[in-house]
């Protein structure tokens, strides 16, 4: 049965649903409605919910819970988020599952708490010290965040890996209708590692001090192989109106709602522009870009920010086909028709410049 | 079919809640919904706003460049949400509390005196269940009938004492807009 449920709510739903058994979380606007939320259906799940003294207290406790072999989450935004990174970068070291929630707004330094997408950077690239990656997972309904949620915690299992829900102020605080009929509780794993008193086994350590330099390149190593696997099999992306496109719009999260609606706008004044969506912005859709090059020219980038994904975007086309970029930062939300004007000019302006469709 | 409407007020008027009001109706009769608040830092009696969209098919944008329809409560929102209701927009506006008067001459104005229609049932709490009555008749976005049918649903757990209460203020504002020759 569908539910009007907000995305904070929602994810922390799903989050119960696919087997969190431990939160913890220190308040910050715009995702307080998800520390609320867990703080009344920890209380009837059985799970632990602990309101921190902090967001550093939190991500350690998620590594604490972690260790003991539990699905532990934490959620914050932005400023509480860069707090929590020497905490993630000790998590992907020692290599424990962990899910952390980041409902991004406006920054840098305090911000304000409009909805915002520049900490993407921060994410795609580990954002703690270290060689080290996270998976990102950007999603764009509050009905998608039932699909979304347990393939995160599915996901940090395999790879014993910390993985992040990249989200924004507005996902976190719209409401849409959502139903958990679906959601697949992830399988548990055999957790081989996990500290839970040696009774009758030999005694096992958890630590990322690593003295010894050989010993920690082979760690280096052995983490960028499976970082490799990462990138080998957990791309994910969703394409829109692509079979006959002469323009591909790139956007994510909320933003791709935003390009969606400009982009109804423009096939009804028949400028056949389609997006490509990224739902993991770790790893990137590099190929389905390259590919999507062999026939398309022209990539337009919306995000709001002064332009990060705009890089990766390049760094996947490597030289092929031409870039364009629009963005909006400080939490501002532009409207549909103001984007649709946007792409149309540079659709036309690339039309006019003789960059045709290949084919 | 897809329609965007703004509800807007002072923060206290129920403007929110006449907005997932209207989305959890929707959502009830089978409607594609988005309900989408403009969370800020906020006051009390400061202004509140949101944007509800219904569709027949799946919502690309929950943010509406141009809405078909535009409530406001109050005299600020009136001033400061008009200018963005594209020619032929409706504005349904509280007129208890606003001068309804202006400038443009390319929207139409529907004009309801929430606290004299709510004095007949002795409180103005219910004055947003009257304008989002008046709303459904004018839009026809949604079913009357399903919606009061839904009430139970729609008001939640908590509020059954107020279904009577809620259910007679919606169709205040409901034959206030059918008497006034708005809808079907």
């Amino acid at each position: 049965m569908k539910r009007l449920m907000s995305g904070n709510a929602a994810l922390g739903e799903a989050a119960v649903l696919s087997g969190c058994t431990c939160y913890f979380g220190y308040p910050i606007t715009p995702q307080n409605e998800l520390t609320e939320y867990m703080a009344r259906r920890m209380a009837t799940s059985g799970g632990v919910f602990i309101q921190s003294e902090s967001e550093i207290a939190a991500i350690n406790m998620v590594l604490g819970a972690s260790v003991t072999g539990a699905r532990a989450m934490t959620s914050s935004s932005s400023p509480g988020i860069s707090l929590k990174q020497e905490g993630i970068s000790y998590l992907a070291a020692d290599e424990l599952p962990a899910v952390i929630v980041n409902m991004a707004r406006g920054g840098p330094g305090m911000g304000n708490i409009s909805p915002a997408q520049s900490d993407y950077f921060q994410a795609t690239r580990g954002g703690g010290h270290g060689d080290y990656k996270t998976i990102v997972l950007a999603p764009g309904s509050v009905q998608e965040l039932t699909e979304i949620v347990p393939l995160a915690f599915d996901l940090a299992d395999k790879y014993r890996n910390p993985v992040i829900i990249l989200g924004d102020g507005m996902l976190g605080q719209m409401m849409e209708p959502v139903d958990f009929d679906n959601l697949q509780r992830p399988p548990d794993y055999e957790k081989d590692y996990t500290l839970t008193g040696a009774k009758e086994r030999p005694a096992r350590k958890i630590h990322s001090l690593i003295f010894d330099t050989k010993l920690q390149e082979e760690h280096n190593w052995k983490l960028f192989r499976k970082f490799r696997l990462m990138e080998q099999n957990e791309v994910r992306y969703e394409t829109y109106l692509t079979d006959d496109a002469e323009m591909i719009v790139i956007a994510y999260g909320f933003g791709a709602r935003i390009a969606k609606g400009a982009i109804k706008r423009l096939r009804q004044e028949n400028l056949k522009v389609g997006m490509i969506r990224p739902v993991t912005l770790w790893p990137f859709p590099a190929k389905a870009l390259r590919d999507m090059a062999k026939t398309v020219n022209d990539f337009f980038v919306f995000e709001m920010s002064t332009g990060q994904m705009v890089e990766d975007v390049k760094l996947s086309l490597e030289g092929r086909g031409h870039v364009h970029f629009y963005g909006r930062p400080g939490g501002v939300v532009p409207m549909p028709i103001e984007l649709s004007r946007i792409i149309a000019r540079h659709y036309i302006q690339a039309q006019a410049g003789g960059r045709r469709r290949k084919r | 079919m897809l329609v965007n409407t703004i509800f807007s007020g002072f923060g206290g008027q129920g403007v929110l809640s006449m907005g997932s009001t209207l989305a959890t109706a929707a959502m009830l009769e089978g409607k594609y919904v988005t309900y989408l608040p403009a969370y800020g830092v906020e006051v009390r009696g400061g202004t509140a706003n949101c944007t509800v969209v219904v569709s027949d098919e799946e919502i690309a944008s929950p943010v509406a460049s141009e809405p078909e329809y535009l409530v406001a409560m109050n005299q600020p929102s009136f001033a400061r949400f008009q200018s963005i209701l594209p020619a032929g927009g409706l504005l349904l506006a509280n007129s208890s509390l606003v001068n309804t008067e202006s400038a443009r001459r390319d929207i139409e104005i529907l004009a309801i005196p929430t606290s004299e229609l709510a004095e007949k049932l002795g409180t103005i709490k219910v004055a947003n269940m009257i304008t989002l009555g008046a709303l459904v008749r004018a839009s026809s976005m949604i079913s009357y009938d399903t919606m009061l049918e839904n009430l139970k649903e729609i008001l939640g757990e908590g509020k059954a004492k107020l279904i009577e209460l809620n259910k007679q203020a919606l169709g205040l504002g409901y034959n206030y807009a059918k008497d006034r020759a708005y809808g079907h």
